[in-house]
C-alpha cells in the first residue's frame, strides 16, 4: 500500500503530467481544433499500422490513405492502399505557445491527403483528439479559477465571520445558506439571456467561472468559519492578543495559516466540480459556442440518438475524463488523511 | 419545429382541370347517393394506426388551429370543397362534386354532394357551407384562413343558390381560385352556430370538450383525448368515399395520436415498432434506422427534395432613423450586393449537403427547390464555390485584408457579425457553423447565436435586433401565389425586410409588380416566364443566399397498405382514409 504522502506525490505528478499535455495542446495535436475535412465526418479513429496488407512489417508505423474518388459520407473508412508513415515534428497549422510565439511544428502528423484521427472525427471532420487538448485549456483552466475565486471569497466571509461572530456571523453565514439555495443553472441561464447576442467566446469563459465562483463561496467559507472559530480560542492566538496585536495581524499571522490544510483540500475537491459543471452547462448550451472546444462541447453532440447510437468514439471523452477526475480525488483524499486532525 | 409555415394562398395552375376531373359517380344503393370513388387498389377494413405528434394538439377547431398537431388530427376530421391531391399536385373534387366558373373568372358555382352526413349523423348542405366561410371570413373570429379568403382587398362573397349549390364570387379574377378551397374545413352549423352568435367561438371544439360535441366531415371522428397521452380518433361511418370495390372508407377502425416530444424519442418508438408512420426526422435518423430496415418490419422512404428551403439573410431594414446604431452601421456591407454576392460564393453548399444532411439534400441557388418540377427554372445557374471569386468581389467593394488575414471594410473596421439560428433545429445550427467556417476563410469574423424559436422569429419580424440568421420556409403548396408574402415587400414572411410600405430598392418593387402580375394572370406559361424572373432575382440580388433543400424522409412499418407519401405536407398521412394494415 503506498502512504498517504506517497499517493499525494503520484496525485501531483499525475496532475501535472495532465497539465502539461493540455498547457502543450498545440505541439501534441496533430491539427487546429477548427479545422474542417469536410469528407470525413464522423470518422472513425485512424487505424496505425505496422504490418501492411501484403504482411510485410515496417519499423515506422502508417495509416492507409483516403479512397481515391468516392469518399463514403458515413465513417469513412481507410480507403485505398497508398501509404502514409507517421512522421514526427512535422509542420502544421500554426498555433501560439503560451499565448506568445507562434510555432507550427506538430509532435506527429502525416502527409495530406492523409488524416490521422487517434479519437475519430466528429460531425464537422474535425479531429476529437485535437479537440479533446484544446478543450482542456478551456475546461481545466475554467475548473481552476472557478475554484480559487469561490475559495478566496470563503476565505474572506468565513474568516471574518469565524473572527468577530455576533450578527456579523449572522448576517455572512445566513447570507450564504441564501447562495446555496438559489437555482444556480436558471439563474445562469436568466443571466445569459439579459447579455446582448454578440457576447464574445472570452466573455461567455469569463461568465462561466464569475457565476460557478461566486455561487460556489458558500460551502468553504462555513469551513474555513469553524477552523477560524476554533483557531482564535487557541493560547497564543490569545496571547497575541494580549501584547495588543491587531485583528488584521493575528487573522493573517495566527489564525488563517491553520486554514490552510482545509484550503488545499477544498480546492483540489472543486476544480473537478466545476469542470464537471462546465461539461453540463456547455451540453446544456449555454457554453462557449462553436468552433472553440471545450470538454463540454465534445459531448453535446451525445445528445442526438443517432450519434448516440452509431458513433462510439464520441464517447472517448467523456471515458478520458474519468481518470482525471479519480486523481483529482485521490489527491483531495491524500490531502486529507494528512492533515486528519482538520475537520472537513 | 423551427421552421415558419407560409399562409396556403393557392392559385390553380391550369384552368382545363377545373371541371374534367369530376371523378365521382353516384351509388344508387348507398345511403349517401352522391359517394365518391377513390383511386387506389382496395384494403382491408379494420386495424389501427398509431402515430406520433409532437405536441398536444392545442385546438380541434379549424378556425383557430396554427400549431402542425393541431392541424395534423383536424385533417383527419374535417374535409374541404374542393380538394389538392397531395399525390398529384391536382385539385380534385371533394365535399363539392363539381364546379363552373363564369367567364370572367370572377365567379365559382360549386355543386354540393348529396345526401352526406357528419359523422354524428346530422345531414350535410349549403347551409353549412355558409355558416363555415362566414366565421372564416368574420374579422372577430381572426382565422389564419381569413387572409387567403380576401382576393383584390375584399372577401369573398359567398351565396346561398339551393340546398346542394352554392356561388362564390370574387373581386377580380384569380387564376383559378379552386386551390383556395383546399383545407378550409367546413364546420357543421348545427354544433357550432350557437355558440357563434354568442360570441362563444373561441372556445368552441378545445379539446376538453365531449367527443360528442364534435362531428366533421372527416374519414374518422374523435374517440377520446387523454391529456398529456394521447388523441384516439375512431371511424367515421357516414364517410363519403368508397374504394373502387365500392366499399365505404376508411378502413381503419381507430387512429392513435400519441404525444411524443423529440424527435429521437419519435425516432425510438417507430424502430421499436410503437408507431406506425414516421415523418419529419433527419437523415441521421434515416441512417439509423436504414440499419434495421429489414429486421425490425419497416420501410424508409427518401422522396426526394421537397418545398422547403434553407437560406442565409442578412437584416436589410431601415435602421438608419431608429434601430441600434451597430446594426446600422454594419448594414451597409450587408446592403451592398458585392458582399453578398461574395458571402454567396464562399459558402460551400455541397459541404452543407454532405455533413449536415448526409447527402440527403439538394443544393439551391433560388427559392423554388428540384422538388417544385412545375414552377423549376432550369436556367438559373449554379456557379462553383469560389474563395477567388468572393475575394475579387470584397476587393471591388473596397474592403482589404489585415496583415492577420482578418477582413476590414473601407472605414478600418473589421468585418464581424452574428448569424442567428432556431436552436429547436439542429441542422440549421449546424449549417450556420459551416457558414462560419466558410466565412473565416474570407478573413470575416462571424458568431453563430442559437435562439429559442418564438424569440429568434421576434427578432426577425418585430424589433429587427439581428445582423443575419438562418432560415428555412416551407410552402404548403407548389403554386407561386402560396408564397405572396414572402416576395411581396408588403409580406409579414419578407424576411429581410417585412412590411414596407412602398419598395426600398428597384428590384424589389421589379418583384412586387411580377408577383401581383402572375396573381391574376390565368396562363400557365405566362405566368411561369413572371415567376422565372423573380427566381431570377432572386438568385442574382440575393435578398436571400439560398443554401440547401433537404429530402422528404419519411418511414411506414410494412404492414401499412397503401402508404403513398408525397413531397407536400402531411407528407405520409394525406391519404389516411385509404391506408389499411395488413
Amino acid at each position: 500500500m503506498l502512504t498517504h504522502r506517497q499517493k499525494l506525490a503520484w496525485a501531483v505528478v499525475a496532475l501535472a503530467a495532465f497539465s502539461g499535455v493540455v498547457l502543450f495542446a498545440g505541439l501534441l495535436a496533430p491539427y487546429d481544433f477548427a479545422t474542417q475535412d469536410r469528407d470525413k465526418p464522423f470518422a472513425p479513429p485512424t487505424g496505425i499500422h505496422f504490418v501492411d496488407a501484403s504482411g510485410t512489417f515496417h519499423i515506422r508505423p502508417f495509416v492507409y490513405g483516403p479512397g481515391d474518388s468516392g469518399q463514403s459520407v458515413e465513417g469513412s473508412a481507410q480507403g485505398s492502399d497508398q501509404r502514409y508513415p507517421l512522421r514526427w515534428f512535422v509542420r502544421g497549422a500554426p498555433y501560439k505557445i503560451a499565448g506568445l510565439a507562434t510555432s507550427r511544428v506538430h509532435l506527429f502528423g502525416v502527409e495530406r491527403p492523409a488524416r490521422i484521427f487517434l479519437m475519430g472525427s466528429d460531425g464537422y471532420g474535425r479531429d476529437q483528439f485535437s479537440r479533446f487538448l484544446y478543450g482542456g485549456q478551456i475546461s481545466l483552466l475554467a475548473g481552476l479559477i472557478a475554484a480559487i475565486l469561490s475559495v478566496s471569497i470563503g476565505i474572506l466571509m468565513g474568516g471574518i465571520a469565524g473572527y468577530y461572530g455576533g450578527w456579523i456571523d449572522e448576517i455572512l453565514m445566513r447570507g450564504g445558506e441564501l447562495f446555496l439555495a438559489l437555482p444556480w443553472l436558471y439563474l445562469l441561464f436568466a443571466v445569459r439571456a439579459a447579455l446582448p447576442l454578440h457576447i464574445s467566446q472570452w466573455q461567455v469563459f469569463l461568465l462561466l467561472i464569475s457565476v460557478m465562483g461566486l455561487i460556489g463561496w458558500a460551502r468553504p467559507a462555513r469551513l474555513i468559519r469553524g477552523v477560524v472559530l476554533s483557531a482564535k480560542e487557541r493560547n497564543f492566538v490569545l496571547a497575541a492578543r494580549g501584547f495588543g496585536a491587531s485583528d488584521a495581524y493575528l487573522l493573517r499571522r495566527h489564525v488563517l495559516p491553520q486554514t490552510y490544510a482545509v484550503l488545499l483540500t477544498q480546492v483540489t475537491l472543486l476544480v473537478p466540480q466545476y469542470v464537471l459543471a462546465e461539461v453540463t452547462l456547455t451540453f446544456l448550451g449555454l457554453g462557449v459556442g462553436e468552433p472553440m472546444p471545450s470538454w463540454g462541447a465534445l459531448l453535446t453532440s451525445l445528445q442526438q440518438y443517432s450519434v448516440l447510437s452509431s458513433y462510439w468514439w464520441m464517447f472517448l471523452p467523456a471515458l478520458l475524463l474519468i481518470p482525471l477526475f479519480v486523481v483529482f480525488y485521490a489527491a483531495a483524499d491524500a490531502l486529507q488523511e494528512l492533515h486528519k486532525s482538520v475537520p472537513l | 419545429m423551427g421552421r415558419i409555415r407560409l399562409a396556403r394562398a393557392r392559385v390553380v395552375l391550369i384552368v382545363a382541370i377545373s371541371c374534367a376531373c369530376a371523378a365521382a359517380r353516384a351509388l344508387p344503393s348507398q345511403a349517401s347517393d352522391d359517394r365518391m370513388i377513390a383511386d387506389g387498389a382496395p384494403g382491408h377494413a379494420g386495424g389501427r394506426l398509431v402515430i406520433a405528434l409532437r405536441s398536444e394538439p392545442k385546438t380541434l377547431n379549424p378556425a383557430l388551429a396554427l400549431d402542425e398537431p393541431s392541424r395534423d388530427v383536424i385533417r383527419c376530421l374535417t374535409a374541404d370543397l374542393i380538394h389538392i391531391n397531395r399525390g398529384s399536385l391536382k385539385t380534385e373534387p371533394a365535399l363539392a362534386k363539381s364546379w363552373n366558373v363564369s367567364r370572367d373568372g370572377r365567379q365559382y358555382t360549386l355543386q354540393l354532394r348529396r345526401g352526406l352526413r357528419f359523422s354524428d349523423g346530422e345531414p350535410f348542405s349549403a347551409d353549412d357551407v355558409i355558416f363555415s366561410f362566414q366565421v372564416y371570413l368574420d374579422e372577430k373570429v381572426d382565422s389564419s384562413q381569413r387572409d387567403l379568403l380576401v382576393v383584390g382587398g375584399k372577401p369573398i362573397t359567398v351565396v346561398k343558390v339551393n340546398d346542394y349549390t352554392v356561388r362564390f364570387e370574387l373581386a377580380q379574377p384569380y387564376a383559378a381560385a379552386e386551390r383556395l378551397f383546399d383545407s378550409i374545413a367546413i364546420l357543421p352549423r348545427h354544433l357550432l352556430e350557437s355558440g357563434y352568435r354568442n360570441g362563444a367561438f373561441s372556445q368552441a371544439w378545445s379539446l376538453s370538450m365531449p367527443p360528442s360535441q364534435f362531428a366533421g366531415l372527416g374519414p374518422f371522428r374523435l374517440k377520446e383525448y387523454v391529456a398529456g397521452q394521447r388523441v384516439v380518433l375512431e371511424r367515421n361511418p357516414y364517410y363519403w368515399k368508397a374504394d373502387r370495390a365500392e366499399n365505404q372508407l376508411p378502413y381503419l377502425n381507430e387512429v392513435v395520436f400519441l404525444f411524443v416530444p423529440s424527435e429521437d424519442a419519435q425516432v425510438i418508438r417507430f424502430q421499436s415498432g410503437d408507431t406506425d408512420v414516421l415523418s419529419r426526422f433527419s437523415a441521421e435518423n434515416f441512417a439509423v434506422l436504414q440499419k434495421q430496415q429489414s429486421v425490425r418490419g419497416y420501410h424508409l422512404d427518401d422522396l426526394g427534395a421537397g418545398l422547403e428551403y434553407n437560406f442565409l439573410f442578412f437584416n436589410l431594414n431601415d435602421l438608419a432613423a431608429n434601430g441600434p446604431p451597430e446594426i446600422a452601421r454594419k448594414q451597409v456591407w450587408f446592403q451592398d450586393l458585392r458582399f453578398r454576392q461574395a458571402v454567396s460564393a464562399a459558402i460551400d453548399r455541397e459541404g452543407i449537403v454532405r455533413l449536415v444532411y448526409s447527402g440527403r439534400a439538394t443544393p439551391i441557388w433560388d427559392q423554388v427547390t428540384p422538388g417544385n418540377k412545375l414552377w423549376l427554372d432550369e436556367r438559373i445557374a449554379h456557379p462553383a464555390r469560389s474563395l477567388e471569386h468572393a475575394r475579387q468581389l470584397l476587393q471591388s467593394a473596397g474592403f482589404s485584408w489585415k496583415n492577420d488575414g482578418a477582413l476590414v471594410d473601407p472605414h478600418g473596421n473589421s468585418v464581424e457579425f452574428s448569424i442567428l439560428t432556431s436552436s429547436s433545429n439542429a441542422q440549421r445550427t449546424k449549417i450556420a457553423t459551416i457558414v462560419q467556417d466558410d466565412l473565416s476563410q474570407l478573413g470575416m469574423t462571424v458568431q453563430v447565436v442559437p435562439l429559442e424559436f418564438h424569440a429568434l422569429v421576434d427578432r426577425l419580424t418585430n424589433t429587427h435586433n439581428y445582423e443575419a440568421a438562418v432560415m428555412g420556409l416551407v410552402s404548403g403548396d407548389a403554386d407561386p401565389t402560396s408564397e405572396m408574402n414572402v416576395w411581396l415587400s408588403s409580406g409579414e414572411t419578407h424576411l429581410w425586410h417585412p412590411r414596407q410600405e412602398k419598395p426600398a430598392t428597384a428590384w424589389e418593387s421589379e418583384m412586387d409588380r411580377l408577383m401581383q402580375q402572375q396573381l391574376v394572370t390565368l396562363d400557365y406559361a405566362k405566368r411561369k416566364t413572371l415567376y422565372d424572373r423573380v427566381q431570377k432575382i432572386v438568385a442574382e440580388d440575393l435578398p436571400v443566399i439560398c443554401l440547401v433543400s433537404p429530402n422528404i424522409l419519411v418511414g411506414a412499418a410494412n404492414r401499412v397498405g397503401n402508404f403513398r407519401p408525397a413531397i407536400v405536407v402531411p407528407y405520409a398521412l394525406w391519404n389516411i382514409e385509404q391506408l389499411y394494415v395488413q
